[in-house]
Order: structure tokens, then sequence, then C-alpha cells
């Protein structure tokens, strides 16, 4: 096989054109990609970052354009065509299969046989346990996928991608659930293949991070390529390409102010993952809650919510100590909580937006059993044009919204019910820039009528421009309790990882 | 308020009766009488009940494969009382009470229990068959007062009694579902369990509620087919679980859960009644008619899920 030219780069997507029915997804978009590059992918939800990683990918095909790999136009026109190329893409999304082990998964229609057919388990094991460890990872080759932690199905993921001769590979956000050790982890790795020759398209959201990986970054909008920079470059010019406005500072001036306590945890426990966790929470406070992925930030935030049942402790709001079996109790109590895992856990995605922002308090909107509609779309439409919400109306599905308005709906449905103690676990993950100031805003408001906050969230940023208190845990513990004012970064991860202060 | 797509199946449904009507009507002349088409509504009138029990079943994300032996137990419980000079209200109430009983353990078993629906409602299948069986020592429960039989036989505008039954059980179904709190929540568990669970409904009171409704959906079949037959029979509602299946999903309701509605399901009632009288018509051999009836079901739901793909 002849060498092709150096200076071709390795891909070229040249004029590419996508039409949707009613939206041009993409307008006359080029893009590039040289050996051994990682090349970061830009833009707010709805950019076309997306559909051209798809066109790429052979999910969807294009209206107009061209291919051209090594300087050669290629047919590219189904998933088995990028495959051929050597195009891997990880979605956001995880593609695993929950009952079959992480090797399983990893060598998935490319098992190592003894022949005829008998799949040659020690081989499958050994080169899944290789690649696994080459991330950093302990995770056991042969453990079932559906018993492992989110960042774990991810490492499996990066794993498979990696397993896959791949000469581009696509990844689609994969640290947003990630913690920060594992996220050096995944740069190494990603250091390791560049270095080989392997080229990279990388799409985040996670602005802090783009100059650790990347060499270049496209930035995108309305469908269209805005730009293309060397990194590393400032990201207010980044954000400002982005949103075409500048957002003057990444997190809103707090407008609130502290007042009595609201919520008093003392020695809640919920063993393994749960360990005597003792603090309160004030009005009009907010409290940001750090730690490694597994630390039991997700643990504390169900067991204060009755999703789980803690083994022991107590959960007192202004003073009285709660019965907490069910998440009806904590409802009741006035405690609201956006989960972690919006999808799985957040809302219904067939129904429509008014249903859900209804289905806390549904009980007030009825009468006799019967739902009052018109007393529920007129909440729709209230909390709609509060937290803007951009959908066709109250009757539109949730899954037709985009992620940032999904969380705003599961957001409204805790406000409309009047929650005083909102619960926010990762609030702003795989959201676009605009939505993430919005729901700062959004938060900041809240706790400024006198709401209690608590702030589950990886994103150190965001945890040290949001807080008021960060409580940092680790192993199921709280290890430290610091003021957001003498707060930093090294100081935050310093507790997370559990060393002495 | 379930949206564009909703009705729009649903217009797909109908369309689908249209045309079957008129190709029954250009190949007999037997057909398009009124006499047979209040005989097709009749004939339907047991299946569309027991159907509409299914729904809430099937919206709510679940499977009740009990119902043909939840007819068989609630039709026998009614006979018995009816034979012990019972008034007809409270041997009416009886049976009622049993099949909505039966249905509760089947919630029990699946929510508080944690069985998948389609082992806890296949185990029901055969605990009450076999109810029935023991019941009656497996002979039938024959004759029965006149005024009771009226429920199948009486008349007004020569329209049978047990259309007026069924109009009245969907009526009530439709606004249960669509305009109830306990519709909503059967929608949202069907569409997120997890999600409604944390929105803090009580997911296994409803869920339970959800068969208790599917086993009187039952129960009120069984009173039809008692009065109709005179005679309740322990081996009765045979197979009748899949029937109701059939109409429910040929109706537009998701296996999935959490989409579809009664509207659905009584077209899908009709194309199983309307099909299987213009076979009868049309001199088609009961064998050749079972296959007929399964194709119609895979081509339904098979055009269902075309339309779907391509929508998104």
């Amino acid at each position: 096989m002849a060498t092709p030219s150096p200076s071709v780069p390795l891909l070229q997507m040249q004029r590419i054109s996508k039409q949707f029915p009613g939206v041009r997804a993409l307008d006359d978009v080029s893009f590039d990609l040289e050996r051994g590059e990682v090349h970061v992918l830009l833009g707010e939800n709805g950019a076309g970052k997306s559909t051209l990683m798809k066109i790429l990918s052979g999910a969807c095909g294009r209206d107009a354009g061209e291919i051209l790999i090594d300087g050669r136009a290629v047919a590219l026109q189904s998933p088995r065509d990028a495959q051929a190329l050597g195009i891997s893409t990880i979605y956001q999304e995880f593609n695993l299969v929950p009952h079959l082990s992480a090797a399983a998964n990893i060598f998935l229609g490319r098992e190592p046989l003894h022949g005829a057919g008998v799949i040659n388990r020690r081989t499958l094991l050994a080169g899944a346990g290789a690649l696994l460890r080459g991330l950093g990872t302990r995770i056991d080759p042969a453990a079932r996928v559906g018993d492992l932690s989110v960042a774990e199905q991810q490492m499996v993921e990066v794993a498979k991608a990696l397993s896959i001769d791949a000469r581009i590979l696509i990844m689609d956000e994969p640290t947003s659930a990630l913690t920060e050790s594992e996220i050096d982890e995944l740069f190494a790795a990603i250091a390791r293949l560049t270095a080989r020759g392997v080229a990279v398209i990388y799409i985040s959201h996670r602005m802090e991070e783009l100059a650790r990986v990347g060499r270049r970054a496209t930035v995108m909008r309305d469908g269209r390529t805005v730009a293309t920079r060397a990194l590393p470059c400032p990201i207010p010019e980044l954000v400002r390409l982005m949103a075409n406005r500048d957002i003057a500072h990444h997190f809103p001036p707090p407008t609130r102010t502290r007042g009595v306590p609201i919520l008093q945890i003392e020695r809640l426990s919920r063993p393994p993952k749960l360990h005597d966790v003792s603090f309160t929470l004030h009005r009009g406070e907010i409290l940001g809650v750090a730690g490694l992925l597994g630390a039991g930030r997700t643990e504390l935030a169900r067991a204060i919510f009755g999703a789980d049942q803690p083994d022991g402790g107590c959960v007192r709001l202004e003073g009285r100590p709660l019965r907490l079996r069910a998440p009806s109790d904590a409802i009741r109590a006035g405690i609201g909580l956006v989960p972690e895992d919006r999808k799985r856990h957040g809302f219904v995605p067939g129904q429509s937006v008014a249903a859900n922002l209804a289905l806390p308090q549904l009980r007030r909107l009825c009468r006799g059993g019967v739902i009052d509609r018109a007393r529920e779309r007129s909440l729709a439409r209230r909390w709609i044009d509060e937290l803007r919400i951009k959908t066709a109306g109250p009757s539109a599905r949730v899954l037709t919204l985009s992620g940032g308005n999904q969380q705003k709906v599961v957001l409204g449905k805790w406000l409309a019910a009047g929650a005083d103690v909102l619960i926010v676990d990762e609030p702003t993950r795989g959201i676009d820039v605009a939505a993430k100031m919005e729901i700062y805003q959004l938060l900041d408001r809240l706790a400024g009528r006198g709401a209690g906050i608590l702030m589950i969230s990886s994103e150190l940023p965001e945890v040290l421009g949001m807080s008021d208190r960060i409580l940092v845990m680790h192993q199921g513990r709280l290890q430290a309790v610091l003021d957001a004012r003498e707060a930093t970064q090294e100081r935050v991860l310093h507790a997370a990882l559990g060393l002495a202060s | 308020m379930r949206g564009a797509l909703a009705s729009g199946r649903r217009l797909g449904t109908l369309a689908g009766l249209f045309g079957l009507c008129v190709l029954l009507w250009a190949l007999t002349p037997h057909f398009l009488t009124v006499a047979n088409l209040l005989n097709v509504l009749e004939q339907t009138a047991i299946n569309a009940v027991i159907a509409a029990g299914m729904t809430f079943v099937i919206v709510s994300g679940g499977i009740d494969l009990s119902v043909g032996s939840l007819v068989a137990v609630a039709g026998v419980v009614l006979a018995a009382a009816l034979h012990r000079s019972m008034p007809i209200a409270v041997a009416l109430a009886a049976s009622l009470g049993v099949g909505v009983g039966f249905g509760l353990l089947n919630g029990v078993a699946i929510t508080w229990g944690r069985l998948p629906p389609f082992i806890a409602t296949l185990g029901m299948m055969s605990i009450a068959r076999g109810c029935a069986l023991l019941f009656t020592e497996g002979r039938p429960v024959s004759g029965f007062d006149p005024a009771f039989r009226s429920v199948a036989t009486a008349k007004l505008a020569a329209i049978p009694a047990p259309v007026f039954v069924t109009v009245g059980v969907y009526l009530l179904a439709h606004f249960v579902l669509s305009a109830t709190r306990f519709g909503r929540y059967v929608y949202s568990m069907g569409g997120n369990e997890e999600a409604t669970r944390l929105s803090g409904v009580n997911v296994r009171l409803h869920k339970t509620l959800v068969y208790g409704v599917s086993g009187l959906a039952s129960a009120v079949a069984a009173v039809l087919l008692t009065a109709r037959l005179n005679s309740a029979q322990p081996i009765a509602g045979i197979m009748y679980e899949l029937d109701a299946i059939a109409a429910t999903v040929i109706g537009g309701t998701s296996l999935m859960g959490g989409e579809g509605g009664l509207g659905g399901t009584i077209i899908g009632a009709l194309i199983m009644g309307v099909l299987r009288n213009g076979l009868n018509l049309l001199g088609v051999s009961s064998f050749v008619q079972q296959i007929v009836i399964g194709l119609v079901i895979v081509v339904a739901v098979l055009i269902d899920t075309m339309l779907k793909s391509r929508k998104t």
C-alpha cells in the first residue's frame, strides 16, 4: 500500500449539506482532520455536530458534499462502510449489552475462537483485561456490564472502541460521566493512540479540558462551521464563537443570602455506599457536593429523597424528623430531586411537557380524581414561560425537546410543586453552554427565594462557581466541608482523593 | 392530548376497518345487512370488554394472560350464586368481586412479589382455571332466570343489550384512562416507571389496581357470556387472552407501554369481529380463518412499526 503524501489530511469532509424536514441541519460544512491529531468539535446542542458525525459514521446519509480519506473520495453510505474505513464512534449513549461481561462486550462480533465457533474464553478475558488495564481502570473483564457504574461502563465503551483498529475515532462527550482521575487516564490513552497516528474527533461541552486534549478546535453554529482555532485558545473566545454573544462570566453573581437551617442530616448511613454523613443545609444556600465517582454522592441524594431506605441516621426538616419510606414522603415534606440520569429517572419521554410538569402534584390538580385540564395547562404555560423552555407547546412530548430543555422540565416539576429543598444531581450534564447558564441563574434565583439547594456535581468549576459551601465526599464519608471563598480545585481534589488536609 | 401521532395512527386503524368492510360488502351480499352488523357487534362485545381491561394493563407496561381463566371463574361463581337463589344484584357483585380479587392478586404478585407480569399472570391463568374446575367439579352450571338472561337477550330498538354494555364499559374506561389521575399514572408508569416513582407516585398501589381493572373487565365479560349461553362453563374463555391482546395491539397500543388508548382498542376488536364474521359468510374454513387472523395481527403491528420508524 502506497503511503499517501503527508501533506494530504487524513480526512476531508467537503461542502457537506443535509436537510431534515423543516430544518437545514448542515449547510455547506467543511471539516478536516490530520493524522495523530485530536480535533475538538464545539457547538451548542443543535449546532450540527451530531449530524456531521452521524454522516461520518455512516449512520445518516448526506444530501451534498464529498468525503475524502487520504485525499481519495470514498463511498460512505453505511456503518459497515465506516468500519471498513477504520472510523469508529463512541456514542454518549452507551451501546453495551448489560447482561454480558465487559470482555464479551469489548469483543462483541470479533470473539477470539478455538475453532468451530467455540469462544476462547481465556484469550477473550486476557485481551479485555489488557485493554482495561491500559486505560488505568481495575474493572474485572468478567464482570457483568449491568453491574458496573456509569463511569465503568463508559470505560468499557472506550476499551471497545480502542480494540477495533481504528484510524479515526469519534468521541462524543467521553468525559461527561468520568471523574478527574479517570479523565486523566482517558487523556493518557488518547495520547498513546495519537502517537500511533490515530486521529480523534472530540466532542465536548467541558471547555476546561479542551486545551488539555486537543490541538485544534472547530466551532459549529446553526449548521455551519464558524471558525477553527489552534488550542490553547481563551475559553471566552470559544464560548463567544459558539453562542455569538459574550458571556462575561462563567457563573452568575449570586443574588442570595443565607438564612436559617432548613435540612439537617444526622449520621445518615447506608452501607456499603454511605457512612455516617452529617451536615446542615440553610435556606438561601447552595451547598455543593463534590467527590469522585462512587464517593456516595448519588446514594446520599437518594437516601435523603426516600428513594432508597437508609439503615441509620435521621433527616430533619426545620427541626422535625422525617419518616422517609418512599419518595412521596419526601415530596410531601417539600423535597425535590433532579436525578443524575435524566433519561432513565427524570421524565416520562412519551408524555407531554404539561403531563411531566404536573406529575408530582397531580393530586392538587384533581377534583375527585379527575384531572382539571385547564389548571394543568395553565400551570404548564406558567413554567414554560418562567423557565423559558423551548417547546412547541404544553402538549409537545418531552422526547422532542433538547437536553437542556428536558432538564428544565425536570427542574420545573419541583419548582411547580413548590419544593423548599432541591437536590440536583449533575444538573448540567450533557447540556449546552447557554442552557447551563440558564440553569445556574435558575438555581441562584431559587435559593434567593429561600429554598435550600444541594448540588451534586463532578465539574469542579461548577461546584466552585456556584456553591456557598462545598461538601467533599470520599468512599461514602464526608471528608471535608469547605467555604467556597477559600476553596480551590486543588483543595477540593485533595479531599476527594481522601488525603488529609 | 396524546398528540397527533396517536390520533394519526388511530385514523389508520379506522381506515383498515372501513376498508375491510368495503371489501366484504363487495364480496358477499350478506355482510352489509342490519341484522348481520348487529350480529357482529353482539359477537364482538365479549372480546371488546376484556380488551378494554387489557388496554389498561398493556399501557401500564404489563401483560395479563389470566383473563380467559378469570372469565371462567367469575362465570361459575355467578352461576352458583344464581342457582342458590341469591338476588341478581348480589350474584353480580359476587362475580365482579371475584374477578377484581383475582386481578388484584396478580397485581400483588407483580408489585410486592416482583414477578414479571408474564409469569405472574401465566401462573394465575392455571390457578384460576383450576379453581373454576374444582368449584364446579368440572361440570357446566346451566339454566337461569330470564330476568338475568335479559343482560344478553334484551333488545332496545333492535340493538342487543351487550352492545349497550360494551359502549358503557368503553365510555367509562376511556374517561378513567384519559381524564383521571389514575389513568395518567397508568400512562406514566408505562412510559417510565422509575421517573414516575421518583415523582412521588405510589407505583405499587396503582400497578396493582391496573390488574384489578383487568379482572373487573373479565368478570363483566363473564356475565355477558353466561347470560348469552344460559350456562357457565369452567372451561369457558380458553384463548380469550390472545384475542384481547390482539385487539389491543391492532388498535395501536404499544406492548412497550406508555402509549395507546381505548379508541384504538375498540377498533381493533371490531376488526377481529368483522374479520371472523366475514370469513364465516364467505364459507372460509375455520382452519384457514386462524391463518388469516394471525396474518392480520402481524401485518397490523408491522405497519405500525414501519410508520413509527419513518417518523423518527
